[in-house]
């Protein structure tokens, strides 16, 4: 499978990464060697074996529904960049 | 002209927020109305290293819902992180589920024009709710309160089976209704407990193949469910009509300006890029667990409304609209255990009067500030024939208002009803000598005249002659 520059430039755009054409051939090539291994992959018999969600054979663990945390508010607003009245403060998000 | 029949195709997405005390991830309280983000905790605002705890009572509520729509109840199910970028999720993800979430395919009967219908439920899954955007009344900036933010929400999914938007809002009450009875969620529309998305598009009838569709978000009350379909079905039909083409897309419902209009355009928004969340392992459910949720399922509506048709000889649709909401049905049956009176009188009463005084002043039934023993009292009075029903509507609105007893009302206005036959005769007597015109009409051979005299009785009584002594009275002088 080949990954185009095309390809990259959407991938950062969708992880708000930043990229310029030379990086994006660059990271092209990179991911369709990876691209082939998973098609490399791809071609051992998996049938009848459940795929895996979790490297870790755990199940997991479940809390009782109790109010445990305080309101902290003043001490993690002091690390924020912007806070006002309560709110955390973001650049304008416009519709 | 020949014109395209066009039919309609409706799936609904509905979030549901379940009712627990703390968050789905983490121990902070989910109460509602609290100062901006004094229950956003290190979870909720997703500081670095935090890690997600889930919830057994989240669970739990949804495997409540799996097992009260029949569905499959995963007992092996898996949270995936939904990737995408706003300010009110501060992860950049969203904790949901996509393979494998905790119910599986369910279905729900609703009740048509055209009889019974079953619509399947694709999917049931638990994820976090969003924090909250403000943007108005910040210079330059937008405020987020994140104590939202992982509130548990249970996503139900449906095919796209509704035909309409009346079946729509037919399935979402129902739904609604449901979720009540299970004590899963408050059901608080306007509080955002029970959200709707609507996938709507449209095709030729007798065409196979779907229509493109568009996602209409954002609708928050059943009235504007209907209106925002109607709205999008006559857009796209429109559309089509035009030579143009509906394109893909989420849409949000203006309910001012009954209007829907594009929200994303770029493609790309619905690209989230699914995967496992690598911070939570797949939750098993024990037998144990689940057989202990199917123990304490509550009567389900549907059980309840036949109940109320055999046990109470009603008719289905009165059956149906005291079902409803349970608080209506609890009061129902509560009026019932303490009054000699018919169940079907009972019935009518509650859907009538009291619901009307309810509406009045805008009450909920939980908060009904007459007692049912207070209905109950006034039945008897009615089903011992000491007042009249007619009468007894005047006794009720006294009764509503007021904190004294039925039958100190009745005593203190007079309202009871004049059965003395020999009383009642005196004044038949007075009306007929002094309406001889009428008689004579009436022995004519006009019955209509008939209702006239009955008029004059109640008249002269204030309402409080025995209807059927009158009757009986009038027909033996007259006939």
């Amino acid at each position: 499978m080949s990954i185009t520059p095309d390809d990259i430039n959407h991938i950062a755009r969708l992880a708000r990464l930043k990229t310029d054409d030379e990086k994006s051939e660059f990271y092209a090539t990179q991911l369709t060697r990876i691209m082939d291994l998973v098609e490399q992959m791809n071609q051992v018999d998996t049938d009848g074996i459940e795929p895996m969600s979790h490297p870790q054979d755990a199940a997991l663990r479940l809390r009782e529904d109790v109010v445990t945390r305080v309101n902290q508010r003043e001490e993690y607003q002091a690390i924020a960049p912007d806070a006002e009245r309560g709110f955390y403060l973001v650049p304008k998000v416009i519709e | 002209m020949a014109t395209t029949t066009w039919e309609v195709v409706i799936g609904l997405e509905v979030h549901v927020q379940l009712q627990t005390k703390s968050k789905i991830f983490a121990g902070a309280s989910t109460a509602y109305g609290a100062e901006p983000n004094t229950q956003a905790c290190d979870v909720s605002i997703a500081l670095p290293g935090v890690l997600p705890v889930m919830n057994k009572e989240a669970a739990r509520l949804a495997v409540k819902f799996g097992l009260s729509i029949g569905a499959l109840v995963n007992q092996r199910s898996i949270f995936a992180r939904k990737n995408y970028f706003y300010p009110d999720l501060p992860k950049g993800y969203q904790i949901s589920q996509f393979e494998l979430p905790i119910v599986g395919k369910g279905e729900l009967e609703i009740e048509t024009d055209k009889g019974t219908k079953v619509i399947g439920i694709t999917r049931a899954h638990l994820e976090e709710d969003a924090g909250k955007s403000v943007h108005e009344g910040f210079n330059h900036s937008t405020g987020i309160d994140l104590n939202r933010a992982g509130t548990p929400l249970l996503e139900i999914v449906s095919e796209p089976d509704m035909r309409s938007a009346s079946e729509a809002v037919t399935y979402l009450r129902k739904l609604h209704t449901l979720v009540r009875y299970l004590d899963i969620s408050d059901g608080n529309m306007q509080e955002g407990s029970f959200r709707c998305d609507a996938n709507v598009s449209v095709r030729p009838k007798g065409q196979e193949e779907f229509g493109t569709r568009a996602e209409i978000k954002n609708i928050n009350s059943f009235r504007f469910v209907e209106k925002a379909i109607n709205y999008e079905v006559d857009r796209q039909i429109d559309l089509i009509e035009d030579g143009s083409e509906v394109v893909q897309e989420t849409r949000l419902y203006d309910s001012e300006k009954d209007e829907t209009r594009s929200m994303r355009s770029k493609e790309e928004a619905h690209d989230y890029r699914y995967f496992p969340d690598p911070d939570l392992p797949a939750m098993v459910l024990e037998d144990s667990f689940i057989e202990s949720v199917r123990r304490s399922l509550p009567e389900l509506p549907e059980k309840r409304k036949d109940r109320f048709i055999q046990e109470f000889s009603l008719s289905p649709t009165d059956a149906d609209k005291l079902i409803t909401e349970k608080e209506t049905a609890n009061y129902f049956e509560a009026v019932c255990e303490k009054t000699m009176a018919e169940p079907k009188i009972a019935a009518n009463w509650v859907l009538g009067e009291l619901t009307a005084a309810l509406n009045q002043e805008n009450l909920s039934i939980i908060d009904c500030p007459m007692e049912s023993s207070k209905l109950a009292s006034l039945l008897d009075r009615i089903a011992d024939n000491t007042i009249s029903g007619k009468i007894a509507k005047e006794a009720f609105s006294l009764l509503w208002s007021g904190t004294d007893s039925v039958d100190k009302i009745i005593e203190d206005k007079g309202l009871k009803q004049i059965t003395d036959t020999g009383e009642i005769e005196k004044i038949v007597d007075t009306i007929l000598q002094t309406n001889s015109a009428q008689v004579d009409q009436y022995k004519g051979g006009n019955p209509k005249v008939f209702g006239f005299f009955v008029g004059q009785v109640m008249k002269q009584t204030g309402g409080k002659a025995n209807p059927k002594q009158v009757n009986e009275i009038l027909r033996n002088k007259l006939d």
